[in-house]
């Protein structure tokens, strides 16, 4: 896609350009590209020549579509992906599972509603780690994702369809889901744009739960400006949603700003360990100095439970996972193998039905939540949690506006390349933090090592994501510009 | 015998407690259900307000105090008709602790039962077994239907007391209209804990727990039943087993539950779909105003205010709309104990016949109050009243209407009462004379001849005040 949604909507706005020769564009680069089951396996479901119906649909009403407001349809005409644990009346649901091989929801999503009524397409679902359970999309049942720069290696996950589509240049925006670092490190593997917005900001009706008081939507953009009128359009207090926040959002795509001035931004040391790759440590140095340069106040701060986010992340969101995931017991929907009796039936469908890391965390979560060991894991895991979570407030109560960290310790790695699952896990090092102290945080390109892209992390104060922008938009712009 | 009950109500809201199903009951399987209680991938659970302040108004009428902050919890367990593979309910930190339900009114402490806790959980569907052969059907019509589950300490001691526990408590939940609370259509539903111990004995025996009865009797022949087998095993010096037992009704025994049917590990954690449950201090007071005149206070009330037994303060505030419906004869004019033993007696006597509700009755209590009026006033005799209300009971029709349609209205008038005696006095010269030389204890017998004479119209009152007027002249 070679216009940005901005003036992708903008050019169906005022008749320049038709809603079906967008989604022509989205369907030829996904052709060039590859993006089926034999090339790159970006798309699980799609239907063509309904996402032209519905294109002529849109074309055929929108005469004097000039004349509207912008604000009322500020994605009028662009195409989105969306992963598939997102819930879509038009295209199946399967979460990248078999268990759900065949599932079409019967309702749309809050996030799916809002793009539709911003006037957006919804033109595929993407393929993701099963139950966004990985950091690779290699754990989905229908095969993994190739990074489009390099196809011989994973674009990260458990977002790395909606990545992918993104970074192939199909689409300017997709959603994904976080629950660890699910969009910020796809979106660091494959050079975009990457929001998990504060948790509360958007909707989780309709997100396929995998451990809920982590869970939250995300949105990929090829630019910041792409993400910001994505996560525009999704956010917001939702009556479906009892942890949706009642606070309004921002004007995301209006915190471009000249200077930073007055921007503080915190320099995490526990993010920048001894063992960190020089050259992403250089890349994150750089961005701190064009930020300076722009002139953001730069500070070091400590945050000293940062270790312990995998530990804690490792015990609660399978604790969750264990408990969200017993509704597909193969009684009312999804896949359902005969066995001896109902416990055989139980047994047959969720075996067979679960791939190997989903059976894991399963497993996992059931233990930590057993009589006599709930104190022991579960309790305590909450207790540190709390303690990663008043870090963070501690050092935005002393003045610091955004921070500056890696987004994963490592670029892009080969498809295949890693098997143990815990050192899989901590692929999600720098991510999961955000996610339990529930704070914003979001990815943007910053440089490449050998060729591969390295994304930093920006992370804010709860519901600040507007100031995480303002850093955002800046360190993009001065990198495009060179100025360092 | 050492009793506590857990008691699960279903509460009297419109909507499903966590989504706006309605819960009307009755509909065709599987109609009431939306993605959230069907719990399809990425529905969330959204609290009903309603049913929060049913449970708040329950927990303060047993005497609870009603926490600012509770949790819901996740109950983990697989269940065909348990959707989500887990009951949202609460925890280690329910709605409401510690309330009092009195067994006797204004008695001590020891005969009262001290509630350990209230909280509320959703309900799960209902597995249908016998409607398709070989297989099983599924009806989530229930799923997600708000109950409070209703906790007593092991302060019951007899099977008896048990029942009048549960009666007083179903008479506490209509009265603040929380639940209908009918055991036998599945509205209440009670689980008795019971453990056996020698006199003296201060520890607790080895319980067991009893499911499955479907009537306040079925629970208090239960307990006899398995407290005889608790003390048969005792006596045989054989220790009692804790399992879940299963009455029937049927055969008036108790069986172990299969293994299955007991033992869970429930993995309870905190439910991180919803946020703690927050409720205000103006809130709850906004609750504990609303609260309605309890039972025990009603009671006490008819006994002092209006002077009656203690009996008939018991069977008028039987439910609250027998109550209302008294209040509002007595407020229409009439003395209490005389519309007292007429709500008693016919009213209660048209409701058995006809078999209706109060609400139904045709013949509203202001109705009743001027019916009452007619006959303090001797417009109609105590046995046309009977006949009247007859009438009104199943028409509503006015008591003044009825009595001058059927001619029930007694004669007061001077002139036809004289001519009605005189024709008596003719008619029976002998007793004439005897009575009229001073024979008084003839009067009543002429009483009744003019009576008879008249047809039953006459004013028995004013007859016998016109003969005594007879022989003082
Ligand atoms: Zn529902």
């Amino acid at each position: 896609m070679s216009l940005s949604a901005r003036e992708t909507a903008d050019g169906v706005r005022s008749g320049q350009r038709t809603t079906r020769s967008v989604v022509e564009e989205v369907f030829r680069r996904a052709d060039e590209v590859g993006a089926g089951k034999d090339g790159l396996n970006i798309v699980l479901h799609e239907d063509r020549e309904a996402s032209l119906r519905e294109a002529d649909l849109r074309d055929g009403k929108s005469g004097a579509s000039y004349l509207v407001n912008p604000n009322a349809r500020p994605l009028k005409g662009v195409p989105v992906y969306v992963k598939d644990n997102i819930a879509t009346t038009t295209l199946r649901t399967t979460c990248g599972s078999r268990i759900l091989a065949d599932y079409v929801s019967p309702y749309d999503a809050t996030v799916v509603a809002r793009l539709r009524k911003a006037g957006a397409l919804i033109v595929g679902k993407t393929n993701m780690d099963e139950f966004a359970m990985g950091s690779s999309t290699e754990n989905s049942a229908y095969g993994p994702t190739k990074n489009p720069i390099d196809p011989t290696r994973v674009p990260g996950g458990s977002s790395g369809g909606s990545a992918a589509a993104v970074a192939s240049g199909m689409v300017r925006i997709a959603l994904g889901s976080e629950t660890g670092g699910s969009v910020r490190q796809p979106a660091s593997f494959c050079g975009i744009v990457g929001v998990k917005p504060t948790y509360g900001r958007v909707s989780r009706y309709g997100l396929v739960a995998f451990a809920s008081s982590l869970d939250q939507v995300g949105v990929f953009g090829r630019t910041v400006d792409d993400a910001a009128l994505g996560l525009q359009a999704i956010a917001g207090p939702d009556p479906r949603d009892a942890t949706s926040s009642p606070i309004e959002p921002q004007a995301y795509h209006a915190a471009q700003h000249d200077s930073l001035e007055g921007l503080v931004i915190g320099r995490p040391r526990e993010y920048f360990p001894d063992s960190l790759d020089p050259r992403i440590r250089d890349i994150c140095d750089q961005a701190i100095e064009r930020l300076k340069s722009l002139g953001a106040e730069v500070c070091d701060v400590s945050l000293p439970h940062t270790s312990l986010a995998i530990p804690v992340y490792y015990i609660v969101a399978p604790a969750e996972a264990s408990s969200n995931l017993a509704r597909f017991d193969g009684v009312r929907y999804g896949l359902r193998l005969s066995g001896d009796g109902l416990e055989g039936m139980y047994e047959a469908t969720r075996s067979n039905g679960f791939g190997p890391e989903v059976t894991r965390r399963i497993l996992l979560g059931t233990y930590v939540l057993s009589a006599g060991y709930y104190d022991a894991y579960y309790r305590k895991a909450m207790a540190i949690r709390g303690l990663i979570r008043r870090d963070f407030e501690q050092v935005f109560a002393a003045g610091v506006h955004v921070l500056l960290t890696p987004t994963a310790p490592t670029t892009a790695f080969k498809l295949g390349a890693i098997s143990d699952p815990y050192e899989m896990y901590m692929s999600d090092i720098f991510t999961a933090t955000a996610n339990l102290a529930g704070i914003p945080g979001m990815s943007v390109p910053a440089g490449a090592v050998e060729g591969l892209p390295v994304g930093v992390q920006f992370l804010a104060s709860h519901f600040d994501e507007y100031r995480m922008f303002v850093a955002a938009y800046a360190l993009e712009r001065a990198i495009a510009g060179g100025a360092v | 015998m050492v009793v506590g009950l857990e008691v699960h109500v279903h509460l009297l809201t419109k909507t499903k407690l966590f989504c706006p199903c309605s819960t009307e009951f009755g509909a065709t399987p599987n109609a009431n259900t939306c993605p959230v209680c069907l719990a399809l991938p990425g529905a969330l659970p959204v609290l009903n307000e309603a049913a929060v302040r049913l449970a708040a108004r329950a927990a303060y009428a047993l005497g609870c105090t009603v926490h600012e902050d509770s949790v819901f919890a996740r109950k983990n367990y697989f269940y065909p008709d348990l959707p989500k593979g887990y009951q949202i309910s609460q925890f280690d930190r329910p709605l409401a602790t510690d309330g009092r339900l009195a067994l006797e009114d204004g008695a001590d402490e020891a005969r009262s039962v001290r509630i350990h806790r209230v909280h509320m959980e959703e309900d799960a569907g209902k597995s249908v077994h016998d409607r398709y052969a070989g297989s099983t059907a599924i009806d989530l019509n229930r799923s997600g239907t708000p109950l409070i589950e209703i906790v007593s300490e092991p302060d019951l001691r007899s099977a008896a007391d048990a029942g009048a526990f549960l009666r007083r408590l179903k008479q506490i939940l209509e009265y603040t209209e929380v639940s209908d609370a009918n055991m036998e259509e599945g509205s209440l539903r009670v689980d008795a804990n019971i453990s056996t111990r020698g006199p003296g004995a201060s520890t607790l025996g080895t319980k067991t727990e009893i499911k499955n009865m479907n009537s306040f009797s079925g629970v208090e022949r239960a307990l006899e039943v398995e407290f005889a087998r608790q003390c048969a095993l005792l006596e045989r010096g054989e220790r009692v087993v804790q399992q879940t037992m299963l009455w029937d009704a049927g055969s008036g025994t108790v069986r172990p539950a299969r293994s299955k049917e007991e033992s869970h590990d429930y993995r309870y954690f905190p439910e991180p779909d919803l946020p703690p449950l927050r409720l205000t201090r103006e809130w709850l007071a906004s609750v504990r105003t609303d609260l309605p005149e309890l039972p025990a206070a009603r009671r006490q009330r008819f006994v002092e205010s209006f002077s009656l037994p203690a009996y008939d303060a018991d069977v008028l505030t039987a439910t609250r709309d027998l109550a209302d419906y008294f209040e509002a004869v007595v407020a229409s004019g009439a003395e209490a104990k005389v519309a007292a033993n007429w709500v008693m007696g016919e009213v209660l006597a048209r409701l058995k016949d006809a078999g209706i509700g109060i609400r139904e009755l045709a013949a509203r209590p202001a109705q009743l109050g001027v019916l009452l009026a007619m006959v303090r006033d001797g417009a109609v005799s105590h046995s046309a009243a009977k006949a009247i209300f007859a009438q009104m009971a199943k028409t509503g029709e006015d008591p003044a209407v009825i009595a001058d349609r059927e001619g029930l209205r007694q004669v007061g008038d001077d002139s036809q009462l004289s001519a009605w005696i005189d024709g008596v006095l003719a008619a029976h010269p002998d007793e004439a004379g005897r009575f009229l030389a001073g024979e008084k204890k003839l009067q009543g017998v002429l009483v009744g001849m003019v009576m008879k004479a008249s047809g039953g119209k006459a004013d028995p009152k004013k007859v016998n005040q016109l003969l005594a007027g007879r022989v003082a002249t």
